[in-house]
């Protein structure tokens, strides 16, 4: 079952600026990343799910409901976390995630034990009783996305939650949301403008840009198709190149490696029958994972 | 090695129990705001202007009760009450309606509220109500003591109490008017601003602004004029209002134009909530 769909989703801000044009994605449950460069209309996307603005052509459902007429239902099932700073200074993380998740509807009883709960998954413990301006970034961090799971939703939307984290931090908030995605059953949407990122955490990936889909598709399918192997001799090269051309494995060449497309295994043995006839030193064989940049790059010069 | 006090990861749990929704949600924000008015469950800081104020107008009503019991030609009433302490009520809103609502713009925390079941209308309400209730009690609580005091040492029996709570009635009825007039453009004036100290001398600075025009237009040669001075000023208006619709004396001379005074305080009221609504409305789709 799809989370997310929408059909042919248009944006259009007053004033003549389209912030997403004609965006049809059906996105099925896990860690999702949504990219595109700053403005490419990832928060736009983000808002119209959760019924903060109407769109101005298309339709989208979250989990088979419609943001703009059943903003309720869909706001009970999602939590959001926003890309600024939101957080009072003067108040502990404790009752500031409290008082959200009674905003959420939560019962008083039930709004403690889940903000606790919630504070204790993120990783804050005993902090959770300071006044939230003495913390780090990356405890600010945390507690925001506290609120966002604060009263167990099934799709969590992540605006840029590693936002000026330091790589340790980065780390960890990824291996979080990593986590939630896989253990605690939620399904996140992660928004970023580093692909890197997010490729490591998530099942699929949204990508946009200028509004637009770039592609919508699994990590998996995406990677699969696209592996290739590096073979690198001390020397003689070429022979080998021309070697593994006449066993019909279409090579090129990358500085002094290689580069043949791993069609299925068999492509390993050929090009390890082909170094020992020819009794070339191998220096390395090894698998080399296209990069999902280089994809979206390369589906990008098409496009255009 | 001991294994006690060991704490186990159980895991994440799944939210079971109900969700109340909007109407809860409403009336939690409005206990929120009611608390954070008078600073309880904020810093220690928070908690020292409400109390000196509110501190000041129950030692006020105090003193009137005492001084009313020894002295029965002592005519202070409770309509008398708000109008005297009206620049400690401007303050306390001037504290009040920033810390309600421009602390929430300056922190950022209005996204998520709005990504929530509230809506914009909701949010409005719930601080309005809850701002409109400390400033309600801060002079209604007064004069219950002043009803206290006098009650206690009528001399007429069951129909002199029966005198005061007619008395106490409308005087509840005007505070509630200070209440509503004051925390519309309180909140209006706030909601512009994430400056707790900008929004609270713009308040400050729209009263202090509008009682020389009053002045002005008091002494002109004119009786139309002269009878319609107060409506320039929040202040003069509410006891244009009081003195219309209450018959109390404030020593303004309203002419005819009573009605208008009535019908200008309604507008201003209606006029403040619109408007809040209309920013928030903005707010709410950021």
């Amino acid at each position: 079952m799809n989370i997310i769909a929408t059909q042919a989703l248009t944006k259009t801000y007053g004033g003549g600026v389209t912030a997403l044009s004609d965006l049809t994605v059906a996105v099925e449950p896990g860690v999702i990343g949504l990219v595109g460069a700053n403005g490419a209309g990832k928060s736009t996307f983000i808002k119209i799910m959760l019924g903060l603005i109407a769109p101005s052509g298309g339709s989208v459902r979250v989990f088979d409901l419609d943001p703009v007429t059943e903003t309720d239902k869909v706001r009970a099932r999602v939590g959001y976390m926003p890309e600024n700073d939101c957080l009072p200074p003067d108040v502990s993380a404790a009752e500031f995630v409290t008082h959200l998740a009674r905003m959420s509807g939560l019962p008083r009883t039930a709004a403690r034990e889940r903000a606790s709960e919630a504070l204790r998954h993120v990783g804050l413990y005993e902090e959770r009783y300071r006044q939230i301006g003495g913390y780090s970034t990356g405890m600010k961090q945390r507690v925001k996305l506290a609120q966002a799971l604060v009263h167990d939703p099934d799709l969590l939307l992540l605006d840029e939650p590693t936002n000026g984290l330091d790589p340790a931090g980065r780390d960890a908030m990824l291996a979080l949301i990593h986590r939630i995605g896989t253990e605690f059953g939620i399904s996140v949407v992660v928004c970023s403008h580093l692909l890197g990122e997010v490729e490591r955490i998530c099942d699929s990936l949204i990508a946009i840009q200028g509004g637009r889909l770039l592609r919508a598709d699994r990590i998996s399918s995406m990677t699969a198709a696209s592996d290739v192997l590096a073979v690198e001799v001390t020397e003689r090269t070429d022979e080998l190149a021309t070697r593994l051309g006449e066993l019909g494995l279409p090579v090129t060449r990358e500085g002094r490696m290689l580069l043949v497309p791993m069609e299925s295994d068999l492509a390993y043995d050929q090009i390890l029958r082909a170094v020992t006839d020819l009794e070339l030193n191998l220096h390395r064989l090894d698998q080399r994972r296209h990069r999902v940049a280089e994809l979206f790059t390369a589906k990008e010069t098409v496009d255009v | 090695m001991s294994e006690t006090g060991v704490i186990h990861d159980i895991g994440y749990q799944r939210y079971e129990g109900p969700r109340l929704g909007r109407a809860a949600a409403i009336n939690a924000l409005y206990v929120h705001g009611l608390r954070a008015a008078f600073g309880l469950g904020r810093s220690a800081k928070a908690k020292i202007f409400p109390w000196l104020v509110a501190g000041i107008t129950v030692l006020v009503a105090v003193i009137i009760a005492a001084v009313k019991s020894q002295i029965p030609d002592f005519t202070f009433g409770y309509v008398d009450f708000d109008d005297n302490l009206s620049w400690l009520i401007i303050f306390f809103v001037a504290i009040l309606a920033p810390a309600l609502v421009s602390r929430d713009i300056r922190s950022g925390v209005l996204p998520l509220y709005f990504s929530r079941p509230l809506r914009a209308a909701d949010y409005v309400i719930a601080k309005f109500l809850a701002m409109v209730t400390a400033v309600w009690l801060l002079l209604g609580v007064p004069q219950f003591i002043m009803f206290l005091g006098a009650a206690f040492t009528t001399k007429d029996g069951f129909s002199g109490v029966w005198d005061e709570v007619q008395d106490l009635a409308p005087g509840w009825a005007y505070s509630l008017l200070w209440a509503l007039l004051f925390t519309s453009i309180g909140l209006l004036v706030a909601s512009l601003t994430g400056k707790q100290a900008f929004a609270a001398g713009g308040i400050v600075a729209i009263f202090l602004m509008t009682a020389p025009v009053v002045g002005v237009l008091s002494v002109l040669p004119s009786s139309a004029a002269n009878h319609m001075a107060g409506l320039a000023s929040p202040m003069t208006l509410i006891s244009g209002v009081g003195s219309w619709a209450l018959g109390s004396q404030i020593g303004l001379d309203l002419g005819r134009y009573g009605p208008i005074y009535g019908i200008e305080a309604f507008c201003l009221i209606a006029a403040s909530l619109l408007l809040l609504l209309a920013r928030y409305r903005k707010v709410a789709a950021l």
